[in-house]
């Protein structure tokens, strides 16, 4: 994964709430056996309207983009973060987002910051002005050309994997005597859990 | 010892941390992964490029589901009928590979066994009481039904608990959501989670696990449980959860992979204890008067967008929250609805049955029992009914009812998710209306343009008779 710390650029002003995983990247998208080239279908049914914000010159290669409440719901298609990734976006920033969805963007290096909606309302506005905006997960902070100054709240864990462009697996191997030790006294105190598909 | 008195999910959160890092992110061990076609060939990509192997292939099991045709899987030779679309079919043979060479248990299309994943693992007694669950699909949350902490998870988290067993996780919040009284006739625990969503919202469970407790779900039998918590990430929550009882005890003795003899004792002495503790805290409570459900439907496209089948369309106008006035009317639009239309005066021109929500044993027989000597109307086009597995088919043409659905007039599948999803054959065509018995309500999510009203297996099957959305308690 690769590492980030900082995102400055323009931010693509979409604003919408509730955008579910269908709308970011809808299901005949989802028959690939890769993570590559799924920009191409990313919110295929919003960029049928001629107007929409993705196909605006103006947000070409934005590497921000700002939603509405509850950014991600839906399905756990992953390949919603890969399509964003594939858009060139670093960071997200709405409101709230669902559980699965932000735990995937953290996993491909796209930060999901939560701001309140007044902030989120500020930046769509510096956005639709055509000023860039700056994000800084070192500091944690959000910031315009304008004085604007919003500061967010992240798990110390994601942050430390955002930087360090971490794989969570190779961190978690390297716990594998934990994992044999936690699993021995299972199998002592619960044996019927380690008989799985075995019949 | 007195210990503080926890919560189910407290419980099972407690009994499955390996460790806890100093930032609070615990390392969960999962006692079983389910796995599909769709979610998972990324996954076992990664496992092979890194050169890691599966911890503990019997935790996990794979069937396709997703992309499956629903239609005839053999000819009259007996000869497999292959796939049309080539991803689809290339995507179906990942996992007819993936799965044996890492040593995993595989469910085919051949098998009779086979389903949609949140089918197949209560079925075979996979899905036990007070285990963790994770399949990367959000459904998942279905097995909560059970009294297991099920959830779903995204590919590179598939990877992890291939190469782990584990996952990191933060603590999610508990919520309460507490149903009182009884639910009336032709109401359903379908109607009932819809009815949930709409109070709570969309996002109103999410950073939360909801425990759902009270008279209605212990009355409940075990698929009712599973549909109720199926839906739980419609309302944005991670998890959904029923305790275990005598009915999931009865539920699961006997299923192939379920614990048998002294194994079975231990497991439920085990399972009793999976409750609730009196004077357990939760950071939020719901309470709800079951009287006040009605058969339900949806009007928008959002599953929070619910209204009683005696109800109106609503006007954007009745929504305070401004954002929540432009998305109505935006959902309106989509749907072609007029504001003040009577939710019966709503025509209809296909009805599906099935999906990971409403499509076992009991919900066949709800819709039978509403087909049974009638036919589906005339201007209802297209009418599907598809079981959840194999075994759900094989027991529903034991009962007869495939014959009642097809003397209707509906048409009688193979099992998969179908047209709960744009994915394989089965969509919906744009523009055109559906009374669906699936989950989600988004916009093209049945297909490009289809406009989807979610509602019970009852209430699809009278949607049929009536060629309009149709209040159940009332068909002639």
């Amino acid at each position: 994964m690769e590492p980030i710390s900082q995102v400055e650029g323009r931010a693509i002003p979409f604003g919408a709430k509730n955008v579910d995983t269908d709308i970011i990247i809808p299901a005949k998208w989802l028959k690939t056996i890769t993570r590559e080239g799924l920009g191409e279908g990313a919110f295929e049914t919003v960029r049928a309207d001629p107007d929409n914000v993705f196909d605006d010159p103006a947000y070409k290669g934005a590497p921000i983009l700002l939603a509405g409440d509850n950014f991600g719901c839906g399905s756990s298609r992953e390949h919603a973060a890969w399509a964003l990734g594939d858009l060139g976006i670093r960071a997200v920033i709405a409101p709230s987002y669902s559980d699965i969805f932000s735990g995937n963007a953290v996993k491909n290096g796209i930060l999901p910051i939560v701001l309140p909606q007044d902030a989120v309302d500020r930046l769509m506005e510096v956005a639709r002005e055509g000023h860039e905006i700056h994000v800084d997960l070192e500091t944690q902070t959000v910031t315009t050309p304008f004085q604007d100054r919003f500061a967010f709240d992240i798990d110390p864990f994601r942050k430390h994997c955002l930087i360090g462009g971490l794989d969570e697996v190779a961190l978690t191997l390297e716990r594998s005597e934990a994992i044999g030790t936690f699993e021995q006294r299972r199998a002592g105190s619960q044996g019927w859990l380690t008989q799985g598909t075995n019949t | 010892m007195a210990s503080a008195p926890r919560t189910l999910y407290q419980k099972i959160w407690d009994d499955h941390v390996v460790e806890t890092r100093e930032d609070g992110t615990a390392i969960i061990y999962i006692d079983r992964h389910l796995v599909h076609e769709v979610t998972s060939p990324q996954a076992f990509e990664a496992l092979r490029m890194a050169g890691r192997t599966v911890r503990r292939p019997e935790l996990t099991l794979a069937v396709p589901d997703h992309n499956l045709p629903t239609t005839a899987r053999r000819d009259a030779t007996g000869a497999k009928v292959p796939i049309a679309d080539p991803q689809s079919a290339a995507q179906l043979a990942a996992l007819e590979r993936n799965a044996p060479d890492f040593g995993i248990r595989y469910i085919g299309d051949a098998d009779a066994e086979q389903g949609i994943v949140h089918v197949v693992g209560p079925e075979q007694g996979f899905s036990l009481p007070g285990t963790t669950i994770v399949c990367g699909d959000s459904h998942t949350a279905s097995h909560g039904g059970l009294g297991a902490l099920a959830f779903g998870i995204g590919t590179s988290e598939v990877e992890h608990v291939l190469a782990t067993q584990t996952l990191l996780l933060q603590r999610s919040k508990d919520m309460e959501i507490l149903v009182e009284g009884e639910l009336g006739p032709g109401v359903t625990g379908k109607d009932l989670i819809l009815h949930i969503i709409g109070v709570i919202g969309a996002a109103g469970g999410s950073g939360y696990v909801i425990e759902y407790r009270g008279p209605v779900f212990e009355a409940m039998s075990i698929e009712e449980r599973l549909t109720v918590c199926n839906m739980s990430i419609e309302a944005g929550a991670r998890a959904g959860l029923v305790a275990p009882d005598e009915t999931t005890f009865a539920y699961l003795k006997g299923r192939p992979m379920a614990p048998k003899g002294a194994a079975w004792d231990h497991a439920v002495a085990y399972w009793k204890q999976l409750r609730t503790d009196p004077g357990a805290r939760f950071d939020k409570s719901v309470t709800i008067d079951a009287a006040d459900v009605a058969p339900t439907v949806t009007w928008g496209t959002s599953p929070e967008d619910v209204v009683p089948i005696t109800g109106q369309v609503p006007s954007p106008d009745s929504f305070a929250d401004p954002s929540k006035k432009a998305a109505a009317a935006k959902s309106l639009d989509y749907m072609a609805l007029e504001p003040g239309t009577a939710m019966t005066d709503v025509p209809i021109e296909n009805v599906f049955i099935g999906s990971c929500t409403n499509s076992r044993i009991e919900d066949l027989r709800a819709a039978a029992a509403v087909l049974k000597g009638r036919r589906k109307a005339e201007n209802v086009r297209w009418a599907i009914v598809v079981p959840g597995s194999g075994l759900v088919k094989r027991q529903a043409e034991e009962e007869g009812l495939d014959r009642i659905f097809i003397e209707a007039g509906l048409e009688w599948r193979e099992p998969g998710c179908s047209a709960c999803l744009g994915m394989n054959p089965d969509k919906v065509p744009p523009g055109e209306r559906c009374a669906s018995t699936s989950n989600r309500n988004f916009v093209g999510r049945q297909g490009p343009g289809a406009r989807t009203h979610l509602v019970s297996p009852a209430m699809a099957a009278a949607a049929a008779v009536a060629g309009r959305l149709a209040d159940v308690r009332e068909l002639d």
